[in-house]
């Protein structure tokens, strides 16, 4: 029976062309637009990602010059993070979590929007810099006193630090508006304890977001104005200490990694279930190690700045929590194990990513604990074997999961699925290549291959490897492509995919694919941690009849015009005068008052 | 500042039976908590430590700040008798309580300005010191949220002069308090913890 329409009330605005995407507030178009501008973003991180190989394919190379270099692997690393990971799960969040608690949107639609329209400009304002010949060149960490005027006197770190704080204004933002939704718009039943581990992780990593980000904020104003207006926070001579750079960076930079793996482990929380057959086992435990690995991570930071002479008190303090986080990630990991145990196991793509996030992630987390280790890291600190550890963690975590939610969810947004034959060749291919850039590197690194340097000697006899590591990138380019390929060829000619065709246990799988505007038409309550396992016959998205109005949420261009402020506030520092911002404020103050002024849904 | 109660349809419940605006707006709190913590705590990280004067205590006037303060204080008294105003579908008295908040704010700020331009005089700049790099930056944070405060509630003057701020409306000013409070006591601390404990 089909849905019935009439009764749906939204602004009689059109539903396609380019001003019905600039002015959505739907959280569904809003997650295609994060989660297609991460991905072009992962290509550009990605081809930065050659250029350093094939750079250090063999030693003394002269295929980029040490500056071009610094600018590669800076960019590498802050694209790869911050315009691609963080972003495609925000994709995932906005597009997954409403449906996953019954809900029709997020609580604040145009916040959302917003956050969308910052972080594509912001992301634009950093690669900008390429246009100057100045991309950020002082890694994505940009340690003081490198990144001073005196030591950095060109744009690249002012484009840096101007473009992580646009950035950061996005994820806060954003991080708000989850919390929000997740505690106040769950549908009737639908309890903490009987949500999604997918919504459980966004919303524990939501609560990193706008603890976390502040701190870099503050950090980037002390560097700004360092920069700018001649402050002193990070100037030696004038008592300052640029070790409080590290130390504000880091306070970020720790949790940082968690909100990157923490929506991984939710989504395989949610996939391996699906395809085992089997409700997750220990779902309190893997929920509560979460919450637990959330606020440990806030007690590790210095475990980055072992080598700069903390002290043996501090080093043991952050040894001793370092190697406690571990703990609870190792509980999620038995946990997942038992899911697996005695299930009915369905081997398709997004599987596979799944289990493969389990072998890969451990490599990088035992790597992890060695650095856990201060007298050991002073060994590994600052070589390859770092460089191991944080993709093994990244790659063989981030984005496993990535991908596997990529697949497992593709049918629900596009309605078709992904073709699974590509999807396996992908997964191999991926596998193979990551492995083969990233095993050899803990054996380079400690033999001596030194980090962020653009070229190494040939006396150094790791030619080899790094040769190795070289090819394993282009084997995980070509898988890349695979990849690419087959979202392109599955969008156009795809097998039709129905509302729920894994015979998933979920909310988002009980309604049509992709779902109506209004998300459901009328839930019942809900009664269960498996709704759609427990009790099919409440669930079938097909006979959904509209009984009553629907308010939907207007569209609007206040946050995009809201979102240009922002961008030209933060911008206008660059002219190092106190006046120009204040143009920019201006434009936000109107952009906002006006968005304050519009009624959320015009009924 | 999206002023629906809650989204989609305002009279649509909310899980926790708590208005969605003020919710969401109890954690961007939470997340400018850690922004003032993390400027506070440089100021402490870094008191004692500039090589050059001029230092707090050759600038600072505790009496004439402990004026401000207090001000700033009062205002969160003229912020409740607003709200309760409001509650209470009393026009004449949200217009007289809102602006007088505004004021008291306005007259806070003047107090900082004839502050901040004393120091400069006295060759305390943004770049002189740390001292004036962690304390102009501090206070002119907290300085740029309280102006952000008074235009915010000029707004809702200006919006219950048109009659447009009954009692249906008086989640938007208990959000506007929220943030006034949250304003006022990071002053509290800053003038506890950089002006009285100097």
């Amino acid at each position: 029976m089909a849905t019935a329409e009439a009764t749906i009330r939204t602004a009689a605005e059109p539903k396609s062309g380019i001003w019905s995407w600039i002015t959505t507030v739907d959280h569904k178009r809003i997650g295609i637009m994060y989660g297609v501008t991460a991905l072009a973003f992962f290509l550009i991180g990605g081809i930065e990602a050659l250029l350093i190989r094939i750079q250090l394919a063999k030693p003394e190379n002269d295929f980029l010059s040490a500056e071009v270099y610094n600018q590669m692997f800076t960019m590498h690393g802050t694209t790869m993070i911050f315009l691609f990971a963080m972003p495609i799960f925000v994709a995932l969040f906005n597009y997954i979590v409403p449906l996953q608690i019954g809900a029709r949107d997020v609580a604040f639609p145009r916040l959302n929007a917003l956050s969308y329209w910052i972080f594509l400009l912001g992301g634009l304002f950093l690669n900008a810099s390429f246009l100057f010949g100045a991309a950020p060149n002082a890694g994505w960490f940009g340690y003081a006193p490198l990144t001073s005027t005196t030591y950095s006197p060109g744009l690249n770190i002012d484009f840096w630090a101007v473009g992580l704080q646009i950035l950061g204004v996005s994820s806060i933002m954003g991080g708000v508006n989850f919390i929000t939704t997740i505690i106040n718009l769950r549908a009737p039943g639908m309890t903490l304890m009987r949500m999604p581990l997918f919504t459980w992780m966004t919303f524990v990593t939501s609560f990193l977001l706008i603890t976390a980000l502040p701190v870099l904020a503050v950090g980037l104003f002390f560097l700004s104005f360092d920069r700018f207006y001649g402050t002193n926070f990070y100037v030696a001579n004038a008592g300052g200490e640029p070790i409080l750079w590290q130390h504000l960076f880091w306070i970020f930079g720790h949790p940082e990694v968690y909100i990157l793996i923490l929506p991984a482990f939710g989504i395989i929380s949610d996939v391996l279930p699906t395809f085992a057959r089997k409700p997750l086992f220990g779902y309190a435990l893997v929920v509560y190690s979460g919450v637990l690995i959330a606020f440990i991570s806030w007690g590790v930071w210095a475990h980055h700045m072992f080598a700069t002479g903390l002290g043996p008190i501090a080093d043991s303090f952050f040894a001793i929590t370092t190697m406690i986080v571990g703990i609870p990630t190792g509980v999620k990991i038995f946990n997942w194990l038992a899911t697996l145990w005695g299930g009915k196991i369905k081997f398709t793509t997004a599987m596979l990513f799944a289990i493969g996030l389990i072998p890969l992630f451990t490599m990088g987390g035992v790597s992890g604990m060695h650095h856990a280790s201060p007298p050991a890291d002073l060994q590994q600190t600052d070589t390859y074997y770092v460089v191991a550890h944080f993709h093994y963690v990244i790659l063989g975590g981030v984005a496993m999961g990535i991908f596997s939610g990529i697949y497992y969810w593709f049918p629900k947004i596009t309605g078709k699925f992904l073709d699974e034959t590509l999807g396996k060749w992908h997964f191999w291919l991926f596998v193979i290549g990551v492995n083969l850039t990233f095993f050899p590197m803990h054996f380079a690194g400690l033999l001596g291959m030194p980090r962020r340097t653009f070229t190494y000697s040939a006396e150094l006899n790791l030619q080899t490897y790094n040769m190795i590591e070289t090819i394993g990138g282009f084997v995980t380019a070509i898988a890349t492509l695979v990849f690419i390929w087959n979202v392109v060829r599955s969008l156009r000619k795809g097998e039709a995919a129905g509302a729920n065709p894994w015979g998933a246990h979920t909310l988002e799988w009980a309604t049509t694919s992709p779902p109506p505007e209004y998300n459901f038409a009328e839930l019942p309550e809900i009664r269960s941690r498996e709704p759609l396992w427990d009790h099919p016959e409440d669930y079938d998205a097909q006979a959904q009849i509209v009984t009553h109005e629907i308010h939907m949420p207007s569209p609007s261009f206040w946050p995009l015009l809201t979102a240009i402020g922002v961008t030209v506030t933060f911008g206008l520092m660059m002219t190092k005068l106190w006046w120009p911002p204040l143009i920019g404020l201006a434009w936000t103050a109107i952009a906002v008052m006006n968005w304050a002024y519009e009624p959320a849904s015009k009924h | 500042m999206d002023h629906a109660a809650a989204a989609p349809a305002p009279h649509h419940e909310t899980a926790t039976g708590l208005d969605t605006f003020k919710l969401g707006f109890w954690t961007f709190i939470g997340s400018e908590t850690l922004f003032f913590g993390s400027l506070i705590a440089t100021y402490m990280v870094y008191k004692g430590q500039s090589v050059r004067g001029p230092y707090p205590s050759d600038v600072f006037d505790i009496p004439l700040t402990s004026i401000s303060t207090f001000v700033l204080l009062m205002s969160s008294l003229m912020m409740v008798l607003a709200l309760a105003a409001v509650q209470r579908g009393d026009r004449k008295g949200t217009l007289t309580w809102l602006l007088a908040t505004a004021g008291f704010g306005a007259i806070f700020l003047g107090f900082q300005s004839y502050e901040f331009t004393h120091f400069y005089h006295e060759g305390l700049t943004l770049g002189t010191n740390l001292f004036g790099s962690s304390f102009f930056v501090l206070t002119g944070f907290h300085g740029a949220h309280v102006t952000i405060g008074v235009i915010w509630l000029m707004a809702l003057w200006v919006q219950a002069l048109r009659g447009k701020l009954g009692q249906a409306d008086a989640v938007k000013v208990e959000v506007a308090g929220l943030y006034w409070h949250f304003v006022d006591i990071v002053w509290i601390v800053i003038f506890t913890l950089v002006y009285l404990l100097e």
